[in-house]
């Protein structure tokens, strides 16, 4: 034992490890504030309370983004109130049959993850197909909601379902031993305990609904005007950002202005629901 | 008002489940299980085989046998966890007073709030020490909070925690010891008054101090509770318990090889394989 004594430790690979792992950190953090600089630089100037509460004018070169930012929530609601209780449902059933690792349960999360990966454009000629058409939608904020839920439940169901599984056995037998009904369980132990994961799933879902385009062009359309009712095609933020930057000459500032009020958006929805799924599910559970 | 119980001396005559017992607990046996040629599969492959005996109502049985030879398969026949098992099959005739448990219009959640059980490793919830007990309380139907507070201050003290946690009752129940993790569950499952309790090895992931404080609370249990404990301490066995029973595999399938009263399976073994494997182990 006599050379262990002494003799400083090598930290000649730590070092690298330590100044890999805290580069690529940055990197990532550095590329997020950049991005959000450019936005800030290029778009700030143009936000204001008349941007967000006026009508497009001139293609959006003028004006604001008023209706769009209101059909775009009324698209992200239709879609997580089809979503959520879908999803958590499928989730719950599914976490049944797939937390014994068998055969049937890899090939359920291989086909959702596939599901997960199939490109906007597909889930937007299906939802173009079948609620537009087939059910008599056509270009409304209903068939881009519910889209949209098509194309979030595989990513929310996947990571519910996960969630679910990670509970360890011991407390499903735990409160079974005691008579507990299943419902009983999962309210009181296992939708807890998997909260982290339901407001993950939940947050991607969010993210990947309000950046979506492709999937939106063909079922919800884009009408500026400031939607009616449900079945009123309507012009998602995403939609608008696309449309100013490919197809207006000088539509650049609003576009920068739009992204930013986008990402805002985002920022803001996820911590609401960040909290929301908090305050009902993970506060229940004490860890010590 | 609640008697104050904070003082330190106090932890050895809290407990309210009166003296120990020192005589034949049990004059005259009078089964509250009965198992007949109970046999359990997996899947294909048979776990358990030809296994009949009655449990006898407020004494403490202990089942004892090598690893793997179906002991925690028969606890978890008793209170039908056997069903969240996917594949295992369960055959034979289990009686509980004049219900037969298998019967489809059995009240399983009844029948599960009748026979508790404690694991192995303590799975206190992911709660504070109160909901731990609450929670299966409300979920039972008692709803008015006086009686929810008795109840639960009255179960633990009845396992002997009530002065180590009383003034913490909302802190998270993982927070215990593992030991008091052990002696809570023991309360979640007493505060819903069972009438058996399936202990599966409650001391085994426990040191020697919590595990005497366990069995000391086994002990208590005697009478009010009819215990059936699978313990691998065969010394632990032939304190606490009435009646012994010794699995063993044959053929690869546990059998029940020798069930008696626990006095006469240690000293006056009827079997030969359970002589061997008392005198292997003790000897
Ligand atoms: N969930 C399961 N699926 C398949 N086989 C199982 C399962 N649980 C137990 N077995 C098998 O059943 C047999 C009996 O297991 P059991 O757990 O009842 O033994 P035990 O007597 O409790 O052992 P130990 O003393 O080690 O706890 C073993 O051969 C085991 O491999
Ligand atoms: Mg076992």
């Amino acid at each position: 034992m006599r050379e262990l004594i002494g003799k400083p430790a090598p930290d000649g690979p730590d070092l690298a490890l330590t100044i890999a792992i805290w580069g690529g950190a940055a990197l990532v953090a550095g590329s997020f504030l950049a991005l959000l600089g450019d936005l800030l630089w290029h778009g700030a100037a143009r936000v204001s309370w008349d941007f967000l509460v006026m009508a497009p004018e001139h293609a959006g070169k003028t004006g604001g983004i008023g209706p769009i930012l209101a059909s775009t929530v009324a698209i992200l609601a239709v879609a997580l109130l089809a979503a959520l209780p879908l999803g958590l449902a499928t989730a719950i059933w599914l976490s049944n049959f797939t937390r014994g690792g068998s055969l049937l349960a890899r090939q359920v999360n291989l086909s959702l993850d596939v599901l997960a990966g199939v490109p906007s454009i597909v889930f937007g000629l299906f939802g173009n197909a079948f609620f537009s058409v087939v059910l008599g939608m056509g270009f409304s904020i209903a068939a881009g909601g519910l889209t949209l839920a098509c194309m979030i439940l595989p990513i929310f169901i996947r990571s519910v379902e996960s969630g679910l599984s990670a509970v360890p056995d011991e407390w499903r037998r735990g409160a079974a031993a005691l008579g507990l009904s299943q419902a009983a369980a999962l309210r009181h132990i296992l939708l807890p305990a998997a909260a982290p994961a339901i407001s993950a799933g939940m947050m991607l879902g969010i993210g990947r609904a309000l950046a979506e385009t492709a999937a939106l062009i063909f079922t919800s359309g884009y009408v500026d005007r400031m939607p009616e009712s449900l079945l009123d095609s309507g012009r998602a933020l995403a939609v608008h950002i696309y449309d100013l930057s490919m197809n207006v000459t000088g539509g650049d500032q609003a576009a920068y202005a739009s992204a930013l009020v986008l990402i805002v958006l985002l920022l803001a929805i996820n911590s609401v629901a960040q909290t929301l799924t908090g305050r009902f599910l993970a506060r229940r559970i004490s860890q010590p | 008002m609640t008697p104050s119980l904070s003082t330190a001396s106090a932890t050895a005559d809290t407990f309210t489940l009166g003296p120990l017992q020192n005589g034949p607990a049990c004059c005259i046996p009078t089964p509250i299980l009965s198992i007949e040629n109970l046999s359990l599969h997996y899947g294909d492959k048979p776990a358990l085989a030809e296994v009949s005996l009655d449990i006898y109502r407020g004494c403490i049985t202990a089942l004892i046998g090598p690893s793997g030879c179906g002991k925690t398969s028969f606890l978890s026949a008793l209170n039908r966890l056997s069903d969240l098992i996917p594949g295992c099959r369960v055959g034979g005739r289990i009686r509980f007073g004049d219900a037969d448990i298998h019967d489809p219009a059995i009240d399983l959640q009844g029948l599960r709030r009748k026979i508790g059980m404690i694991f192995q490793k303590p799975n206190p919830f992911p709660l504070s020490i109160r909901r731990n007990l609450e929670m299966p309380l409300r979920e039972h139907g008692v709803d008015r909070q006086d009686e929810l507070d008795e109840k639960i201050r009255q179960a633990l003290t009845d396992v002997g925690l009530w002065d180590e946690v009383h003034d913490r009752l909302d802190a998270p129940a993982l927070g215990l010891s593992g030991g008091q993790q052990q002696r809570l569950c023991i309360a979640r499952a007493i505060v819903l008054e069972p009438e058996v309790l399936l202990m599966d090895e409650p001391c085994s992931a426990l040191d020697p101090l919590s595990s005497a404080v366990v069995e000391a609370l086994i002990q208590r249990l005697r009478g009010r509770y009819t215990v059936v404990i699978v313990t691998h301490n065969l010394a632990q066995a032939r304190r606490i318990a009435n009646y012994a029973a010794f699995f063993w595999m044959r053929e690869k399938v546990g059998k029940l090889v020798e069930f008696g009263r626990c006095q006469q399976l240690f000293d006056m073994p009827r079997d030969d394989l359970t002589a061997a494997y008392i005198a292997g182990i003790s000897g």
